[in-house]
C-alpha cells in the first residue's frame, strides 16, 4: 500500500516538473515573440539595460579583477613548475575568455540582476499591479516582462566583455608587475595564442546563458505566488536555477565548440 | 526628467564601456586580423606524415609568418596528405622550386609549416603544387631508428674480429 502512495507521489513530482518545465518553456517563446515589438518603446529597454547593466557594473569590475588576479598568481606559480612561466599570457587570456569570463559574469549577474528582476516582478503580482494593467488592457507580458527580459538579454555580454578585460588586467598586474615575467612575452605569446573564434566563442556563451538567466528570472517573478514568502521563494528558485543551467549549458557548449 | 537624463546617462556609459572592452578584445589580444581569411592565394602540398600538424598553424619563411595551413586532407589516390596553404598576397615572389617542411616550433610548441627559398626564376602562383616536402619528425619513428642503428652496430663490433690486440 505505502510503496503505491509512494509511487503516485514520485509520479506527481516528476508530472508536477514536467508541468514547470513545459509552462517555462512556453513563457520564454511568448517573451522571444513578444521582444520584436520592444522597438517600438526602446525606452523601456534602456531603463532595464541601465537597472541590469550599468548597476551591475561596479561589482563586475571588482570581481573580474580579482578572479584575473588570482588566475595570473595562480597559473604563474603553476607554470613556473614546467619552467613556461612565459606561457602565462595565452593561459590566462584563453581560460578568461572561454570558461572563467563567461561563467563567473553569469553567475554574478544572476545574484545581482535576476534576482532583483524576479522580486521586482513577483512584488508587482503581489500588489495587484500586474492584474491592474490587464484590467486597463495592458499586456503586462509585453509591458512589463519583455523589455526587462530584454535589458538582461543585452546588459550581459556587454558585462562578460568587461569582465574579461578587466581580468586580463588583472592577470598582467599579477603575472608581470608582481612576479616580474616580461611583458612582451606575456602579451605577444596571448596575441599568437588567442584566435577570433575564441573571443566568439565567449561571446556566444554569455548570449546564450542571457538567454537562460533572464528567461528564467522573469518567468519566475511572473509565476510566483503572491506572497512575501512566495516571492522570497521564487528569488531563491532564480539564483538556483539560473546557476545550474548556467553551469550545464557552459558544459554543453564547451563540448560543442571542442568538436 | 533630470532622474531620467542621468539613467540614460549611466546606461550610455555601461554601453560605452561593453563595446570598448569588445573591441579591446577584438584588436589588442589577437593578431589574427578578420579578414584575412579572404586575401592571399592558395598554394598544395603533398606530405607523407604531416605529424600533429593543425588547420590554422603559421606557414613561415626564415621565420617570419607568411601565411596559414587552411586545410590537410588525406588523398586516397596518392595515400599522402594533402595539404593547402593560403599564402598572404604580398608574398608573391616565392621561387616555384621552394620545398615545405613540417618542424615543431619549440620543445612543446606546435608544429608549422617551413618553406625554404629555391633558385628559381619563376614564381608560385594561386593553386601552384609544391613538389619537394619533407614530413614531420615523428619522435617514436626517429627514436626506434636510433634504437636499430644502435644494435646493427653493436651486432657489427661483436661479429667483427678484435682489431689490433697487442
Amino acid at each position: 500500500m505505502s510503496t503505491v502512495n509512494l509511487r503516485i507521489d514520485r509520479l506527481g513530482g516528476v508530472r508536477g516538473a514536467l508541468e514547470k518545465l513545459g509552462a517555462y518553456l512556453l513563457f520564454a517563446g511568448r517573451l522571444l515573440l513578444a521582444s520584436p515589438r520592444a522597438v517600438l518603446r526602446p525606452g523601456l529597454v534602456v531603463a532595464q539595460i541601465y537597472n541590469a547593466g550599468a548597476l551591475s557594473l561596479a561589482l563586475i569590475m571588482f570581481c573580474g579583477l580579482f578572479v584575473g588576479m588570482v588566475l595570473g598568481l595562480q597559473g604563474a606559480d603553476l607554470l613556473q613548475r614546467f619552467g613556461a612561466e612565459e606561457a602565462l599570457g595565452p593561459a590566462a587570456a584563453l581560460g578568461m575568455l572561454k570558461q572563467l569570463g563567461p561563467v563567473v559574469a553569469a553567475l554574478l549577474f544572476a545574484g545581482r540582476a535576476g534576482t532583483a528582476l524576479t522580486s521586482e516582478i513577483g512584488l508587482m503580482a503581489a500588489t495587484d499591479q500586474l492584474s491592474a494593467m490587464e484590467m486597463m488592457a495592458v499586456d503586462p507580458v509585453r509591458r512589463v516582462c519583455v523589455p526587462r527580459f530584454l535589458g538582461a538579454l543585452i546588459a550581459l555580454p556587454l558585462l562578460t566583455a568587461i569582465f574579461i578585460t578587466i581580468g586580463l588586467y588583472g592577470s598582467q598586474l599579477v603575472g608581470v608587475q608582481l612576479l616580474g615575467i616580461d611583458a612582451g612575452q606575456f602579451w605577444s605569446q596571448m596575441r599568437n595564442a588567442v584566435e577570433l573564434d575564441d573571443i566568439a566563442e565567449g561571446m556566444v556563451k554569455s548570449v546564450f546563458f542571457a538567454l537562460a538567466i533572464a528567461s528564467l528570472a522573469v518567468f519566475e517573478g511572473f509565476h510566483a505566488q503572491p506572497t512575501a514568502e512566495g516571492v522570497g521563494r521564487a528569488t531563491t528558485r532564480t539564483v538556483v536555477n539560473s546557476s545550474i543551467a548556467v553551469l550545464l549549458l557552459n558544459y554543453v557548449l564547451t563540448a560543442f565548440y571542442i568538436h | 526628467m533630470r532622474q531620467s537624463k542621468s539613467i540614460e546617462l549611466a546606461t550610455g556609459f555601461f554601453a560605452a564601456l561593453g563595446f570598448a572592452a569588445m573591441f579591446f578584445m577584438v584588436t589588442q589580444i589577437t593578431n589574427r586580423s578578420p579578414t584575412f581569411g579572404d586575401a592571399g592565394f592558395h598554394l598544395e602540398a603533398d606530405f607523407d606524415n604531416v605529424g600533429s600538424l593543425k588547420e590554422g598553424a603559421p606557414v613561415s619563411m626564415s621565420g617570419v609568418s607568411v601565411g596559414r595551413v587552411e586545410s590537410i586532407r588525406f588523398n586516397q589516390g596518392t595515400y599522402k596528405a594533402h595539404v593547402v596553404l593560403r599564402i598572404q598576397p604580398q608574398y608573391n615572389r616565392i621561387p616555384d622550386d621552394s620545398d615545405a617542411a613540417i618542424f615543431t616550433a619549440g620543445l612543446l610548441g606546435g608544429q608549422y609549416v617551413g618553406l625554404q627559398a629555391g633558385g628559381s626564376e619563376t614564381f608560385y602562383r594561386d593553386g601552384g603544387h609544391i613538389e619537394l616536402t619533407q614530413s614531420a619528425i615523428v619522435l617514436e619513428e626517429l627514436i626506434s631508428k636510433f634504437l636499430f642503428s644502435f644494435a646493427s652496430k653493436e651486432a657489427d663490433q661483436k661479429t667483427a674480429p678484435p682489431a689490433q690486440s697487442p
